[in-house]
């Protein structure tokens, strides 16, 4: 398995210049705003948090993490009409572990990509159906099947989006 | 203490981060869902997403345009034709729906029944949608700036759609029906059973508050029901799915919307409704209210009969009857009877149709004087009849 425990040292750290950090949460929720309502399918993608665990495993700063996840995360309870908070408080989950993952693995490569990611879309969800349901009182139902089958679709396509966010990449 | 904060300083920030949303979250909660606490950060993210949403959207049409209009136009022929065909149908159709209809606008009338009407819509395109799965919501590209405004009612021609739930300057967010806080007064179409159609957390519609000892097929149409003061009376909002027995004696009803929820490209939004009974002085032609009753009600003898003082017309007393005017009838037990088609009639809709006409037979004068007297409430004691001479000749009310 291609993940492999690393000195802090050897570990890469990069950074974005400001329109890469901006634009891409934008961009990637314009694109969660704008597909479902042409297809019911693209409903299962969850970019918003593919861009998260992006960048907070290259910045491998877990408050740079928890900051993007939170940020992202109301951004986008903000076009829901449910109280703003529920997908903020997910996000920031997940931004500060994949950013502490980040700082103590190498998870730069395909395989490493593909099971943080679906790993992490779990905790997304189970973050997100616990405050949905403990403090907004919604009937969220988890459906264990379903979820599986959209962590695996996320999982493989941050595989594919996070090569090509690569090309933003500058070394800290 | 310093080493301290520094080795757990990125803890103690996930933790202050996560207290302010969840105390965030709460303060929503407490406030009520209204959601004009956080109106400012939801305009902003509105208002940097939809423009580019709203600038593909165009784009597409145009291209989409371009293509069917200019470029496209394989089988164009048979197609006109098919439709032309189609027209030529819709045409005879429309003539004995239009007879329907005025029959039904002239008992209305007679009724003095409050019709809503959709007086305004404005078209919008959908632009956007909510990107979760559970807040199933989109966006439509007018917005106040148009005439639209929280909680107008958004359908397509094929059914509901939903509620406008926030209005901004130039972009509106609509409820689906399908989402789980969404509700709709509803009623069945052929039992008129009222129910509420309400979302669920999967994105089926249901109808809920049907008592299980009801029959309910599957196929009914459900319209809605006009009471929730969103939607006009009459909309289709779907069909019924499936029926089975749920909990707390009420039906488990699943609907399949009218309006395909998951794939919307363009909807009317209902900025304007009216509450006006239609006056019999619209209908065009000048039947008289005395006349369709006659025909109508069987219990309203055609020949002359000796009433007794203090009584009233069958089906409900007429005031003020002249040639032309509105008339006005107080409902009488039975008179929403005889106004359903085959009910009062036995002969049915269609039969009685054909028998709406202006009456030009001469009618004694103890007739009109029957019909002359001034509206009576049911239950309500009946004036007593003016003094001989001074009734209403016969004639006044003949159609000239």
């Amino acid at each position: 398995m291609p993940i492999t425990y690393t000195s802090q040292e050897q570990v890469e750290v990069y950074r974005f210049s400001p329109p890469v950090t901006v634009g891409v949460p934008l961009l990637a929720l314009f694109l969660q705003a704008f597909l479902p309502s042409r297809g019911h399918f693209f409903a299962f993608f969850d970019l918003p948090l593919l861009v998260v665990i992006f960048f907070a495993v290259a910045r491998r700063s877990p408050v740079a993490g928890l900051l993007t996840g939170s940020v992202i995360g109301l951004l986008q309870d903000s076009l829901t009409h449910q109280p703003i908070g529920i997908y903020g408080i997910a996000k920031t989950v997940v931004g500060y572990g994949a950013s502490s993952l980040g700082a103590k693995l190498d998870v730069d490569n395909v395989g490493a990509r593909f099971l943080v990611t679906l790993f992490f879309y779990l905790v997304h969800q189970v973050v997100y159906v616990t405050v949905a349901r403990g403090l907004v009182k919604l009937t969220v139902q988890l459906s264990w099947g379903h979820e599986l089958g959209a962590a695996l679709l996320n999982a493989a396509t941050a595989a594919v989006l996070f090569t090509l966010l690569d090309r933003f990449k500058q070394r800290a | 203490m310093e080493n301290l904060i520094a080795r757990y300083r990125n803890v103690s920030i996930l933790a202050v981060m996560l207290f302010v949303q969840v105390l965030g979250l709460a303060i929503q909660v407490k406030r009520g869902g209204s959601g004009e606490s956080t109106r400012l950060i939801r305009s902003w993210t509105v208002n940097a997403v939809t423009p580019l949403e709203k600038i593909i959207v165009w784009g597409q049409g145009g291209l989409g345009n371009l293509w069917n209009n200019y470029v496209y136009l394989r089988g164009v022929r048979q197609e006109n034709r098919d439709l032309k065909f189609k027209i030529e149908q819709l045409q005879l159709q429309q003539v004995r729906l239009t007879d329907d209809a005025q029959q039904a606008r002239r008992l209305q009338a007679l009724l003095s029944f409050k019709e809503q009407y959709i007086a305004k819509t404005v078209a919008a395109q959908v632009i956007g949608s909510s990107g979760s799965e559970q807040s199933r919501s989109i966006y439509v590209d007018k917005g106040t700036a148009n005439g639209v405004e929280k909680d107008m009612a958004v359908i397509t021609a094929e059914g509901v759609v939903g509620k406008v739930l926030r209005a901004f300057g130039s972009t509106s967010q609509v409820l689906l029906i399908n989402d789980q806080s969404s509700g709709v007064g509803a009623i069945l179409d052929k039992s008129r059973l009222q129910g509420v159609v309400k979302g669920t957390s999967t994105g089926d519609v249901i109808l809920e508050n049907v008592m299980t000892d009801e029959s309910v097929a599957a196929g009914e149409r459900v319209v809605t029901s006009g009471g929730d003061q969103i939607f006009p009376k009459g909309l289709t909002v779907g069909t019924v799915m499936k029926v089975s027995p749920g909990a707390d004696l009420f039906l488990n009803i699943r609907l399949t919307p009218s309006a395909n929820l998951s794939r919307l490209e363009e909807v009317l939004v209902i900025t304007k409704k009216e509450d006006r009974a239609p006056a019999v002085a619209e209908i065009g032609s000048r039947v008289r209210a005395v006349d369709i009753l006659t025909q109508r009600l069987p219990s309203v003898p055609d020949k002359p009969v000796v009433e007794p003082v203090g009584g009233t017309a069958a089906g409900g007393s007429v005031a003020g009857l002249k040639p032309g005017n509105t008339v006005s009838v107080a409902p009488a037990a039975g008179t929403a009877a005889a106004a359903k088609p085959g009910v009062g009639n036995p002969r049915g809709n269609s039969e009685t149709r054909a028998t709406v006409k202006p009456v030009t037979v001469e009618r004694p004068a103890s007739a009109a004087k029957k019909v002359s007297e001034p509206m009576v409430k049911p239950g309500a004691s009946a004036p007593a009849p003016p003094p001989p001479g001074k009734a209403k000749p016969a004639a006044e009310d003949q159609p000239h």
